[in-house]
């Protein structure tokens, strides 16, 4: 154990703590300030690189709303015309909206503007980036099992909002590039069936592209979205306090404790640190790479395009779905039904977000698991999960190519219709490929896992019997790491009851039970369980050569090897 | 009869000279001498070789026979190969000095391999020899001419000019090219070049002649003027500051995106890393040993 | 927060219970070891010095953005970027990074940085809550009585419910509801020349050469410098010239007549082998005009959608459905080029009704 603090005198008697003892009494009587400090002053969090990927995505919104905020004091949120008369010489005396005149003068006439509207920009793909990697987490580890599937179902609509502030926020300048962006948004409203062209109408006020569509998303950009954000989030945070974090498995760690540094004074000095550094690094970035050079795209002009047209990085993998489709269009009763825009544009972003918010409550269906999980699984040891997850990826990711599949022709030197075609198949084939792989991958580390308990592991060193068998050591492992890899839970196939019980009295058997049946099958065949309490000591009293090594081994005290792999005598 | 002035005045010698056998000859030669110094003054520029090119040309022609009839033929008429008679190389009848200039001057002729396209590569021949093929291609036919240098001098642009070059080449240019010029994607493995370190003269004689799959924008649509504050507001762009910082290459959201992960995601999550490390340890038996064990940790 | 006693292993909810230790027992929290910077004072104070160091540094930079706001001028340039950007950029982000540092060192260095334990509390009521909620939520439903007052219970569901409809009616004027006629036409009319983009000069079939293509609007949409003949004329402006153009602006392409396949009935539509066809993209609207002029095909940068002018604009590759509409050419009587009338066929992206008109 490590030495306990320096006996600090209580805090009432030093000199700080008189100073502040009426303002803190004259608080407390008015908001029950002691017992929030009971409650939240010595709180336990976990200590793990992935507990903070949540946290980024926290500083990067104070850091949305503080330069945003800047922004705002200049930036105009209107269509009308207006001659540019600033600084920069290039789109002097060129006609242009007052939001597209008002974010050239941000950048060049406004000091330290270019630097707040690329804090901004950057922290806002950080953000997104983050909650993304965040919700990866998540999955990947169980941790939107009960008692967090509200918590899930919050991060999901948080995730969408996200993407959709994102979008209006660089589109209020007006510039080409999100001008197009807003052209091609217009043409995915009117594939909506029956009421596109209506709904188009009401979004921009009339034809495209209007005067009106920048004052709204104005509004939705610093008022409605922000506002349900804050919401959403305090409610996310509020959660997580009242869960606790969860927690990896391992010596000391239960499902019914938390382990870890308490919030003051280590926590958070930890996470407040982190604010500063993820501030820090968002405005080093600002300083050294250039984001949104909206004054060399020029104004919005709905005759004007430049090549190499993306959206933002969170919104390529939707560009590509519109890339890839095959040009289906249908008319049915005389009503034209777009499929190659409706589908990937719309309906695409539809399903992912209810294959997101389902998951849990699917594969709490599938393996009949209805208790409190605080202890988070190694991602090997759900191993269809873990695949599932990397096969979304990969389609994730494939479609997002498909996206800027004009750059990677030119950065390539490759045909962008090959790419295209490529793209069509590897989007269904790569994530069945990318599903079996991670598979094998999961079921090969558990079993290695399996082996290390029960015969410890690999030493690296190989001793020849004398009538010439080679064998290799295994060095046993601590109690402790024998621990983490074993702590998970076994897990087996839910079994269908038998339709006829000994009575001979049938009870049949559901359809939706046998569709779980499979479903449960298919999660949990494969899966290398844990040894039990028998196998393993029936693998440490193995009495065949080379285990009967391994006590030798033992008596000699192996104490590791030298650099040139000879075992070094006590 | 009124003859007093011609007898004596100084008509008196041009009249003898009217009554020279050889009068009516000489009549001729000043009349065609007139009218033909006068065609030549006035007739549109297009780059017909006249006599005085002629070594100029015979010298291109000498070139053109080492380096180009192989795949354009040896009068310049073009080479059809393969089924549906498609081009080997095409023909230059009517291709002009300006195509010549532009293709030889930025390497792209001799190509050295067929292709999708003719990349740039290093130009292979002086500037003179460049000038004598553009001299006999522009033998061969009317066609498009190597530009005067005031429409390729940039410099003294006006802010009128330059604002209008950027509403043009925004119109016409940045669908294949990007908004600043740094090239893109065309089907089948063709591409849009850059057009960082391309020369005014270059640029106009591209937009003239139409390269390769590139569009003609003939003088008589952007006139010579306008294609000059084109250039001006390319080069002005090429030559401004990347403000905000590394510019990424100028291809927008997707370097922008690599970035966001390779640097900015990267960075952050080696500060998790850093933030909940468990740090060095000091156990009971280094603390017994040395001080110096522990320095090194 | 309760201090409810449990075994460690009881797993709570549904679900089989494991054995003790299977297969191995929790050997309890592992021993901590103190870092050197807790037993080498020399450490101890490196590390401090290290953290003040840091903060103090974080100071000198915030002061050299305040500084460098004001001295650093908008015009000068460092390694081809803004100075001034980059300068308070690399001040303000070294500082903050140095002051996150040297919190985070602090604390992984200095402070106390003991694990504890902290046990979980049921994450669901306490029976005893449950039971008097219960009580509560009868008592005041009982003492309200709605359960016995359908008739209020119903109206005021009803009343309630209702208030919904005025919250999406006042949401019609967002927009005007579109007529098939506004979805369908163009400022496009017959005898309208059709003009250079940006410099506004009408065009002469001669001015094209075979391979050119011309970026072109109609001439309502450019000023004539007078501003009563503008009106006269119905020339647009601001708004009204952006909404018309999204979906007017043209292309003029010239190929050799030979190599031009027009559809039925539209043998007549070009000028010497001079074709118009609409610059916004039927996929979903983009302008195009990456013309490939040996090839005859127009590329749409943004989803590549390729369309063969040579062939009535069919649709080659890509998303888009319905081929690139083509406007009917003629000439005027001082020989410039005209349209011949509006687009027979929808322009831009399709929408729901537009095969019903």
């Amino acid at each position: 154990m490590t030495d306990s603090p320096t006996v600090q005198k209580p805090i009432q008697e030093t000199k700080t703590g008189r100073a502040a003892a009426g303002p803190v009494k004259w608080l407390d009587e008015r908001v029950r300030l002691a017992t929030l400090v009971k409650v939240f002053g010595r709180k336990v969090f976990p200590d793990h690189p992935t507990f903070l990927l949540g946290e980024i995505a926290l500083w990067s919104f104070v850091v949305l709303l503080l330069s945003g905020t800047f922004l705002t004091f200049w930036f105009i949120p209107s269509q009308g015309e207006v001659i540019y008369n600033g600084s920069y010489a290039p789109l002097r005396g060129l006609e242009m909206s007052e939001a597209y005149a008002s974010t050239l003068d941000l950048s060049f006439d406004v000091r330290g503007g270019l630097l707040m509207r690329q804090i901004h920009h950057w922290s806002a793909m950080l953000f997104i980036a983050a909650i993304t990697i965040h919700m990866l987490r998540m999955f990947f580890t169980g941790a939107f099992r009960r008692p967090r599937e509200i918590n899930w179902l919050i991060g999901v609509t948080i995730f969408m909002l996200v993407i959709v502030e994102g979008f209006a926020g660089y589109s209020l300048p007006d510039d080409l590039l999100s001008g197009t962006g807003l052209r091609i948004a217009e043409g995915l409203m009117r594939s909506i069936p029956i009421v596109g062209a209506y709904i188009s109408y009401f979004v921009f006020g009339g034809e495209f592209p209007g005067d009106a569509l920048v004052a709204r998303l104005y509004i939705v950009h610093v008022l409605l979205i922000p506002g349900i954000l804050l919401a959403l989030i305090t409610l996310h945070l509020i959660l997580v306090f009242y869960h606790k974090h969860t927690q990896w498995p391992g010596a000391g760690r239960t499902e019914n404790n938390v382990v870890g540094p308490p919030m003051l004074p280590i926590y958070a000095a930890k996470a407040g640190g982190f604010f500063f550094i993820v501030f820090g690094v968002t405005t080093v970035m600002s300083a050294l790479f250039q984001i949104n050079a909206v004054w060399n795209y020029g104004p919005y002009n709905p005759a004007e395009v430049t090549a190499g047209s993306q959206p933002d990085w969170y919104m390529g993998w939707l560009e590509g779905g519109l890339r890839i489709m095959p040009n289906w269009e249908s008319t049915i009763f005389g009503w034209t039904f777009s499929w190659n825009i409706f589908v990937p544009g719309v309906l695409l972003f539809g399903v992912l977000l209810t294959v997101l918010a389902i998951y849990p409550f699917v594969e709490r269906w599938v393996t009949g698991d209805d208790r409190e999980h605080h202890l988070l699984q190694r991602p090997r040891n759900a191993p269809i999960r873990t695949s599932l997850g990397v096969a979304g990826i990969t389609a994730y990711g494939l479609l997002w190519a498909a996206g800027g599949n004009d750059i990677l022709a030119v950065w390539f030197h490759l045909s962008i219709y090959e790419i295209t075609w490529f793209m069509r198949f590897a989007v269904f084939i790569g994530p069945v490929i990318a599903f079996i792989v991670t598979k094998r991958i999961c079921i090969g580390l558990q079993r290695k896992d399996r082996d290390i308990v029960l015969h410890g592991f690999e030493s690296g060193i190989i001793t020849r019997s004398p009538d010439g068998e080679y064998t290799e050591r295994h060095q046993p492992v601590s109690p402790v790491e024998a621990y983490r890899l074993s702590e998970h839970e076994r897990v087996s196939v839910a079994e269908l009851p038998e339709e006829f019980d000994e009575n001979g009295v049938r009870a049949p058997v559901r359809r939706v039970d046998k569709v779980r049946a499979k479903a449960s099958h298919f999660y949990f065949a494969d899966v290398v369980n844990k040894p039990t309490r028998a196998e393993l000591e029936e693998a440490q009293h193995h009495g065949d050569g080379e285990h009967a090594e391994l006590e030798a081994a033992e008596d000699e005290g192996f104490t590791g090897v030298t650099e040139t792999g000879v075992p070094k005598s006590t | 009869m009124h003859l007093p002035l011609i007898r004596r005045g100084p008509l008196r010698r041009v009249s003898s000279w009217r009554r020279h056998r050889l009068a009516g000859v000489a009549v001729v030669l000043v009349a065609l001498s007139a009218v033909g110094g006068a065609y030549a003054a006035f007739a549109p520029d297009t780059a017909t070789a006249d006599s005085s090119q002629s070594d100029l040309v015979q010298e291109g022609r000498k070139l053109f026979l080492v380096g180009c009839s192989s795949c354009h033929g040896l009068n310049g008429e073009g080479v059809l190969a393969g089924e549906a008679n498609r081009n080997y190389g095409p023909s230059l009848v009517g291709a002009g000095a300006a195509a010549v200039d532009f293709q030889v001057g930025t390497g792209r002729m001799p190509m050295s391999q067929p292709g999708p396209q003719a990349l740039q590569k290093k130009v292979t021949y002086t500037p003179e020899e460049i000038e004598a093929l553009s001299a006999y291609v522009a033998s061969l036919g009317p066609g498009p001419a190597i530009p005067p240098d005031e429409y390729t001098d940039i410099s003294g642009i006006s802010q009128e000019q330059l604002t209008e070059g950027g509403e043009f080449f925004r119109t016409n240019c940045t669908a294949c090219h990007n908004s600043v010029g740094a090239g893109g994607a065309l089907p089948s493995g063709r591409f849009a070049p850059t057009l960082r370190g391309v020369t005014p003269r270059h640029m106009y004689e591209a937009m003239v002649t139409g390269p390769q799959q590139m569009p003609i924008f003939s003088d008589a649509v952007i006139t010579p003027e306008d294609k000059r504050s084109i250039i001006a507001y390319v080069k002005a762009v090429e030559a401004q500051p990347d403000h905000g910082g590394f510019a990424l290459g100028g291809f927008g959201p997707v370097s922008e995106g690599v970035v966001v992960f390779l640097v900015g995601m990267a960075a952050l999550v080696a500060a998790t890393i850093w933030i909940t490390a468990h740090g060095a340890r000091v156990t009971d038996k280094t603390a017994k040993a040395s001080t110096d064990s522990e320095a090194d940790r | 927060m309760s201090d409810e006693d449990r075994p460690d292993e009881l797993a709570r909810g549904g679900g089989e219970l494991e054995p003790v230790g299977d297969p191995i027992p929790d050997p309890g929290l592992p021993e901590e070891f103190p870092r050197p910077t807790d037993v080498d004072p020399a450490l101890e104070r490196r590390a401090e010095l290290q953290v003040a160091g840091a903060f103090g540094l974080a100071t000198l930079l915030t002061l050299g953005f305040c500084v460098a706001y004001f001295a650093i001028p908008k015009e000068k340039t460092i390694f081809g970027w803004d100075a001034s950007n980059f300068t308070l950029g690399m001040t303000l982000g070294g500082a903050l990074l140095l002051i996150g540092a040297g919190a985070v060192q602090w604390a992984r260095q200095l402070m106390h940085n003991e694990e504890i334990v902290e046990e979980r509390h049921p994450i669901e009521s306490p029976e005893e809550d449950r039971e008097i909620a219960l009580d509560m939520i009868t008592v005041s439903a009982a003492e309200s009585e709605l359960g016995r007052r359908k008739m209020i219970r119903n109206s005021l569901l009803g009343s309630l419910a209702v208030l919904g409809l005025p919250a999406v009616i006042v949401l019609r004027d967002l927009g005007p509801i579109p007529s098939d006629e506004e979805l369908r036409r163009t400022v496009w009319v017959k005898g309208m020349r059709v003009v250079n983009d940006v410099a506004g000069t009408p065009i002469r079939a001669s001015d094209l050469e075979i391979g050119q293509l011309v970026n072109a609007q109609p001439a309502v949409l450019v000023p004539t410098g007078d501003p009563e003949k503008d009106k006269a004329i119905g020339v647009l402006h601001g708004v009204e010239l952006l909404d018309a153009k999204a979906r007017a602006a043209v292309i003029l392409v010239r190929m050799v007549p030979d190599e031009i396949n027009p559809p039925p009935g539209r043998e007549d539509w070009g000028v010497n082998g001079i074709l118009c066809y609409s610059k916004i993209c039927t996929h979903v609207g983009c302008p195009i005009s990456l013309w490939e002029h040996q090839t005859h095909k127009v590329l749409c940068p943004c989803h590549q959608s390729t369309f063969d002018l040579a062939d009535g604009g069919k649709v080659t590759f890509g998303p888009a459905h319905r081929p690139l509409p083509q406007l009917q050419l003629g000439v005027d009587a001082e020989g410039y080029l005209i349209a011949m009338g509006d687009f027979v066929d929808p322009v831009g992206p399709s929408y729901p009704q537009m095969e019903r008109d």
